[in-house]
């Protein structure tokens, strides 16, 4: 009787552990991991060695995750609370990265392709791509909240037309910054061994969870994301805190616009930041967070950004072209959906009670 | 959904307040394609006054048309596909692999075209109504899918060089009575590619589909409520599959008319045709929240794209960014005059 108690109580605790929301990406790191260390345990190396401008960095796999890693990781900041306040997607995030740092090169130039010294300090220039990018933000929520258009609708103009200003902005011409202080964002702080970018992102999800602790910010997306009318009726304003959302979205993406234009101290207006929505929307998903809005967890998102650019340079250390990678990631996609459908979810809970059912008997 | 309440004046208010849903938005739709073809006559002149000029804004449409019809049916059913551009390009490579590298023949790559078509709707449509997933999260994949497969199948661009493929390329539909003089004097007919009558035969076919068979009105009645479609006994998931599956294999077919029109594979082909498409149907009067279209408003839609396009390059901004921004405004602006119109629509009734 008590043996049974006992593993009556395991019992509840695995499948806690299971409906827990971190278990989907935790159970997929895991997964990638040991799939990693079969293959050779060299993914884990972890070196110091120099790099292009001769400073001590780490290098390795790992580091190069942390790294590339942080772009994805604040977009899900605003991909989440966009999700959870509207319901809907921001596909526009990767052509408004290009507009953002269209915009910082713009200023940086002063309006010269290939400026000797910097016209603006750095500072000024991004304060300005961050009132660029968040006015951005602000038409995209303005077309969702006022006009109550489907998201991924409303986010699809500037989707279309986000690459086009952005060549625009700088007349279609890629400006080039030689001065190396641009580069310390997206690459190394001399004197430093860990990259930069590590750092900014780190700062992001600090802010983001202060945010989220001393604010009603998140209680508020998230009761406007659950019930909009009943939300109204308490006395919140749904219209303004979706766009605040999308505000909040705009400057993740002038963050990422810095960091991205930083790491190659130019732009490429068709290439910068492309398929980078997928992940952003793949990290939300991954994190077990209903993309129909309401409840988040922010945290799970964050940790599903690092598990998709795990999956990224997985499917690198294999030598698949930067091309054929959307192919493998949709894959994941539609097996992390399925799986995480109400019907699928009804099933095997059909499935797993028959299965004891015949246990017992 | 409609105001048909009849009342004593018959004002053009009241008018306007006794169109349906469907009819207003087709009415402003044609109303403003009419206004910028004209405009464009007075103001620009040259190709816009020959009959050719239209039908050559056909014919680099056609493909563009088959999509937008499918993606119309799959709106007013209140779903959405976006994969269609990536099924484009993809139908395009595969197709052009066989035919140049296989040599195989022009009959069996049309068929190769329509089963891509419908594997993906299939699969889609039983993700999305089935499985009752999001049908953007499911098409968004579908898409990549796609285009990391044409990546896949081959990674750079070539032309076809295939004989019977090529005479079927080159084959033209002489429209009789409407051609012009050139400049040297000789008469031209005037011409529109096989792709045009593929079009057009499914504009058609799908218009009827759509208002006269009980499977079209059914595609109306789960795009409006899909609660009440389901009490007056229609299968819903029956229903938004199919609209997917006709989807799918319209994707198909606009897939070999666009392979048709530029006879070569790329994986650059038809970037952004997905948003081509769903913005000629918004254009055209098609409403994002499902049960309220048109397939002849969707036509339009297209040509107003198209139109638009023509004006902005022969205006003079040749750019290339141009293009992009003036499609993206026009899209804004009608979603803009959609939502408008359908709140002024509530408060009157």
């Amino acid at each position: 009787m008590q043996k049974n108690e006992v593993k009556k109580s395991n019992e509840s605790a695995l499948t806690k552990m299971v409906r827990h929301q971190m278990f989907i990406p935790l159970l997929a790191l895991v997964v990638l991991a040991v799939f990693n260390l079969v293959m050779g345990p060299d993914f884990f190396k972890i070196t110091v060695g120099q790099n292009s401008a001769g400073n001590m960095v780490l290098q390795g796999y790992l580091i190069s995750i942390l790294n590339d890693g942080s772009e994805l990781a604040i977009l899900a900041i605003g991909m989440t609370l966009v999700t959870a306040a509207s319901g809907g997607q921001d596909i526009s995030v990767g052509a408004a990265v290009a507009i953002a740092g269209s915009v910082l090169l713009r200023i940086l130039g002063g309006g010269n392709s290939r400026p000797e010294e910097l016209a603006a300090p750095i500072i000024v220039a991004f304060l300005v791509s961050c009132i660029v990018a968040m006015l951005f933000g602000a038409f995209n929520g303005v077309l969702v909240a006022y006009f109550k258009i489907q998201p991924m609708i409303a986010t699809l103009i500037l989707y279309t037309a986000g690459r086009s200003i952005a060549a625009w902005i700088n007349n279609n011409e890629l400006p080039v910054i030689t001065d190396p202080s641009l580069g310390y964002y997206g690459g190394y702080i001399p004197g430093i061994p860990i990259p930069t970018p590590f750092f900014i992102a780190a700062f992001c999800v600090a802010i983001i969870f202060l945010v989220l602790k001393f604010t009603n910010l998140g209680l508020y997306t998230q009761s406007v994301g659950i019930n909009e009318n009943s939300a109204k009726l308490n006395g919140l304003n749904p219209q303004v805190i979706k766009v605040i959302t999308y505000v909040i979205m705009g400057l993740c993406v002038a963050v990422v616009g810095l960091i991205k234009v930083s790491r190659i101290q130019t732009i490429n207006y068709s290439v910068i930041a492309k398929d980078i929505e997928m992940d952003a929307i793949l990290a939300v998903a991954l994190g077990g967070n209903a993309l129909s809005g309401g409840k988040f967890n922010m945290a799970a998102s964050i940790f599903g950004a690092y598990v998709i650019q795990f999956l990224t340079s997985t499917l690198y250390r294999f030598k698949v072209s930067s091309d054929a990678l959307p192919a493998y990631k949709a894959v994941v996609v539609i097996v992390l959906v399925v799986i995480s459908a109400p019907t699928v979810k009804e099933w095997f809970g059909n499935m797993s009670k028959k299965f004891k059912v015949k246990e017992v008997a | 959904m409609s105001n048909n309440k009849t009342k004593a004046s018959g004002g053009f208010a009241d008018k306007f307040n006794n169109l349906t849903d469907t009819n207003l938005l087709l009415t402003i739709t044609v109303v403003i394609f009419f206004l910028m073809y004209i405009g464009a006559m007075i103001f620009q002149g040259g190709l816009f006054l020959k009959p050719q000029g239209f039908f050559n804004l056909l014919n680099a449409n056609a493909a563009l048309v088959v999509l937008a019809c499918g993606l119309s049916l799959v709106m007013i059913t209140g779903g959405i596909d976006i994969s269609v551009g990536g099924v484009t390009a993809l139908v395009s490579m595969c197709c052009a692999v066989y035919l140049d590298k296989m040599g195989g023949n022009v009959f069996v790559s049309v068929l190769v075209a329509l089963a891509i078509g419908l594997a993906f709707g299939a699969f889609q449509g039983f993700l999305v109504a089935y499985l009752d997933i999001q049908p953007f999260i499911i098409t968004l994949a579908g898409m990549f899918f796609a285009r990391g497969m044409t990546t896949i199948v081959n990674t750079k661009p070539f032309n076809v060089a295939n004989e019977a493929f090529n005479k079927l390329k080159m084959a033209r539909v002489i429209v009789p009575g409407m051609g012009s003089a050139n400049r040297k004097g000789q008469y031209i007919d005037a011409y529109v590619e096989i792709g045009v009558v593929v079009a057009i035969l499914v504009v058609i076919v799908m218009f009827c589909l759509l208002r006269w068979t009980k499977l079209g009105r059914a595609f109306y009645a789960v795009g409006g409520n899909r609660q009440s479609a389901l009490m007056l006994g229609i299968n819903v998931k029956r229903t938004r599959f199919l609209s997917h599956l006709l989807c799918g294999l319209l994707a198909g077919i606009g897939g070999y008319v666009y392979f048709l029109h530029v006879g070569s594979g790329s994986p650059a082909h038809a970037s952004g045709a997905e948003m081509d498409a769903i913005a000629s149907s918004i254009i055209g009067g098609t409403m994002l929240t499902g049960g309220v279209g048109n397939i002849a408003g969707t036509f339009f839609g297209v040509l107003s794209l198209g139109t638009i396009q023509n004006i902005v390059s022969s205006a003079g901004l040749g750019e290339a960014w141009w293009i992009g921004i003036t499609r993206a405004a026009m899209l804004c602006l009608f979603l803009v005059i959609q939502s408008v119109v359908m709140v002024r629509k509530k408060k009157a009734s």
